[in-house]
């Protein structure tokens, strides 16, 4: 199997300001939100990052789509740094998270085109795309409504597809189907096996063990920003559900039981 | 990926021209308010001043001369009285309207005309005195009392007409047109023009870098392939012709309404000055402009969203208005070429120098040069803070 992400000895670290101090009780100056955090998946399968709210899954992710910069460790993305070479792996890359927003002024249809062009994209292979992404997610019905007057479903397919609207190899997706009905976490979570079955490399962070279970071939637990345990899926699954492993795991990493 | 940088220009003009209300409030209001604005002022002043043409103050008058009393076409009309009481409480009351009112309150003394007439001003005796009482807080009576102060100072010149200044009917203000326009444009643009360039940079660019940091639409952009570079030169160079358009719109209210603000001015025309003038004036603005929205980029870029953004610019607001003022105070003026190089002085010097027709050409090339330094320097600090994640990321 070909390696295509390879983090190694991830680690970030953040500065909390008084305010911070004060709402989380703490006299704590620094916040250590990833520490030493390695892991690798493989060309063509699902990686799922599971973890509790504040573990460290979106400061990776953001880690891996360069958005910030690790302290220490980092990232070949197919073989590329993202410490050294941010830009070449940007454009390696599609990345979806909740903190990506999409200006509300703008029509789906300007939006992909304009996405489109900061990818380099001719105006053809746009427009092929377009159709494509347009048509299995239904946007072409509300493809000239302006973002700010759709649904929240409506707003998540707009943002998955201009994430991917360059076709690229891997794809990462924090905490993709938060917030949506179950038709249109249904659709996400459909096109994730659908993406896989291109061959694209994904890796998805999620609280939500049923997702895990059904997309992921390989899941990494993270508590309180390390790897606690990684593995493949069914290896991990054998003898317990993966509920159960995660809060073994995070009983005995948090020293208490759950 | 050189044309990642059109893209965000596209996207910027977009995000404004299409946006009916933006465009209203930023591009059109501006110089239409501004031209409604200052002709309203204009005639409010104008009216302040002066009363209507017709206008012919009621004048009250204790002893008043027989000559005065009975002469026929004196600008004004004289009502003797016995008693200044009377006179004295409708001037400060305003009471008596209705039959006229009464505009001014003047005071001869007995037997006027010959008090005067025996009066020799070698004879170190107090000359005859006559009073005026006056409102000043009431226009009429206030013009009153000048017409009086006219008729009077010319019946004492009258009485000893040694010479006459300026008697006869020829054009004694040697001032031309050019002069006169340059006089008052020179002194109001260039602090008008700085205000308007300034405010058409503040409506847009804290929305565009600080409203996208605070919508999280910055990050959307900054997952893509695109240099910070690019977003940088991209958002400045288009924000800078928006800033222009809302600022050329109010230059054109000001140019069109200066002379209805001053009064009426007809030798106040905007028609004195050729094309290269203009193109001077152009190139200081644009160059102007720069300067003015990597200033408001960057602090947007640092806020963490508009209204901080807002705040922070209006410190900077304030020094650009000092600056500003400096096209009025002659001893500010630049007395040495390295004074162009001060930011947003130098630009309010030029635009001073070139409505005056006192351009400096090598001043106003330093401006532009350095204000071309500058932007880039900006744009160096702008792409530097698109890199930053404390700055992009900060909460």
């Amino acid at each position: 199997m070909e390696e295509i992400l390879v983090a190694k000895g991830l680690k970030k670290t953040f500065r909390i300001s008084a305010k911070q101090q004060k709402l989380e009780k703490t006299r704590e100056k620094i916040k250590v939100a990833v520490n030493n955090l390695s892991f690798t998946a493989y060309r063509g399968e699902i990686y799922g990052l599971l973890g509790s709210n504040g573990a460290g899954k979106t400061t990776t992710l953001r880690m891996i789509a360069t958005l910030i910069t690790p302290d220490e460790g980092d990232v070949l993305v197919d073989g590329v740094s993202v410490v050294k070479e941010p830009n070449r792996v940007r454009s390696k890359i599609g990345f979806l998270t909740s903190e990506l927003k999409l200006e509300e002024f703008f029509t789906p249809n300007y939006l992909f085109d304009f996405f489109a062009q900061l990818h380099g994209m001719e105006r053809e292979e746009t427009e092929e795309r377009k159709r494509e992404l347009f048509d299995k997610f239904g946007i072409s019905g509300f493809a000239e409504v302006k973002v700010a007057d759709m649904s929240t479903g409506m707003k998540q397919k707009v943002s998955l597809v201009i994430s991917i609207v360059h076709n690229p190899d891997i794809i990462i997706f924090d905490e993709p189907t938060n917030g949506l009905d179950v038709l249109t976490a249904k659709v996400v979570t459909d096109f994730l096996l659908e993406l896989k079955s291109q061959g694209k490399t994904i890796i998805v962070s999620t609280h939500i063990f049923s997702l895990i279970e059904k997309v992921c071939d390989r899941v990494g637990i993270i508590i309180d920003g390390a790897m606690a345990l990684s593995g493949r899926l069914s290896e991990l699954t054998e003898k317990k559900n993966l509920e159960d492993v995660f809060f073994d795991v995070y009983a005995e990493r948090a020293g208490e039981a759950v | 990926m050189k044309s990642n940088m059109i893209t965000i220009m596209k996207k910027e003009f977009a995000r404004f021209f299409k946006d009916k209300r933006m465009v209203l409030s930023t591009i059109l209001m501006p110089g239409l308010l501004i031209y409604v604005m200052y002709t309203f002022i204009g005639q409010g002043l104008s009216g302040l001043y002066a009363s209507g043409e017709n206008f012919v103050p009621q004048v009250y008058a204790v002893n008043l001369p027989e000559d005065y009393a009975n002469a026929e076409g004196l600008p004004m009309n004289f009502i003797p009285v016995e008693d200044e009481t009377e006179a004295r409480a409708m001037l400060t009351s305003g009471a008596g309207e209705e039959e006229g009112g009464c505009d001014l309150l003047v005071v001869f003394p007995e037997n006027f005309t010959e008090a005067v007439n025996a009066y020799e001003t070698t004879s170190g005796e107090k000359a005859p005195e006559v009073e005026v009482y006056y409102n000043s807080a009431d226009t009429d009576s206030s013009t009153a009392y000048s017409m009086m102060l006219d008729f009077l100072d010319d019946y004492e010149a009258s009485m000893a007409n040694k010479f006459d200044v300026n008697s006869q009917e020829k054009q004694y203000d040697l001032a031309s047109e050019k002069d006169t326009a340059g006089m008052v444009f020179s002194m109001m643009i260039p602090m008008l023009m700085m205000i308007f360039l300034f405010s058409g940079c503040m409506a847009v660019a804290p929305e565009s870098i600080a409203g996208e940091k605070e919508r999280g639409t910055i990050a959307t952009l900054l997952v893509t392939p695109m240099k910070r570079s690019h977003l940088a030169l991209g958002k400045i160079l288009s924000l800078s012709v928006i800033a222009i358009l809302s600022g050329l719109s109010s230059f054109i209210g000001t140019m069109l309404s200066l002379p209805n603000m001053m009064g009426g001015m007809e030798d106040v025309s905007a028609s004195v000055y050729q094309v290269s003038d203009f193109l001077l004036l152009l190139a200081v603005i644009l160059s102007t402009v720069l300067v003015i929205v990597s200033i408001i980029s960057i602090i947007s870029a640092f806020a963490k969203n508009v209204k901080e953004a807002t705040t922070w610019v209006t410190p900077v607001m304030i020094v650009c208005m000092l600056l500003a003022v400096t096209s009025m105070i002659e001893s500010l003026k630049p007395d040495n070429i390295f004074m162009y190089l001060i930011p947003l002085y130098n630009s309010v010097q030029c635009m001073n120098g070139i409505f005056s027709f006192t351009a400096d050409i090598p001043g106003i090339g330093v401006t532009v040069a350095s204000n071309v330094v500058y932007t880039i320097l900006g744009v160096g600090i702008l792409t530097k803070m698109f890199n930053s994640e404390k700055v992009m990321f900060s909460r």
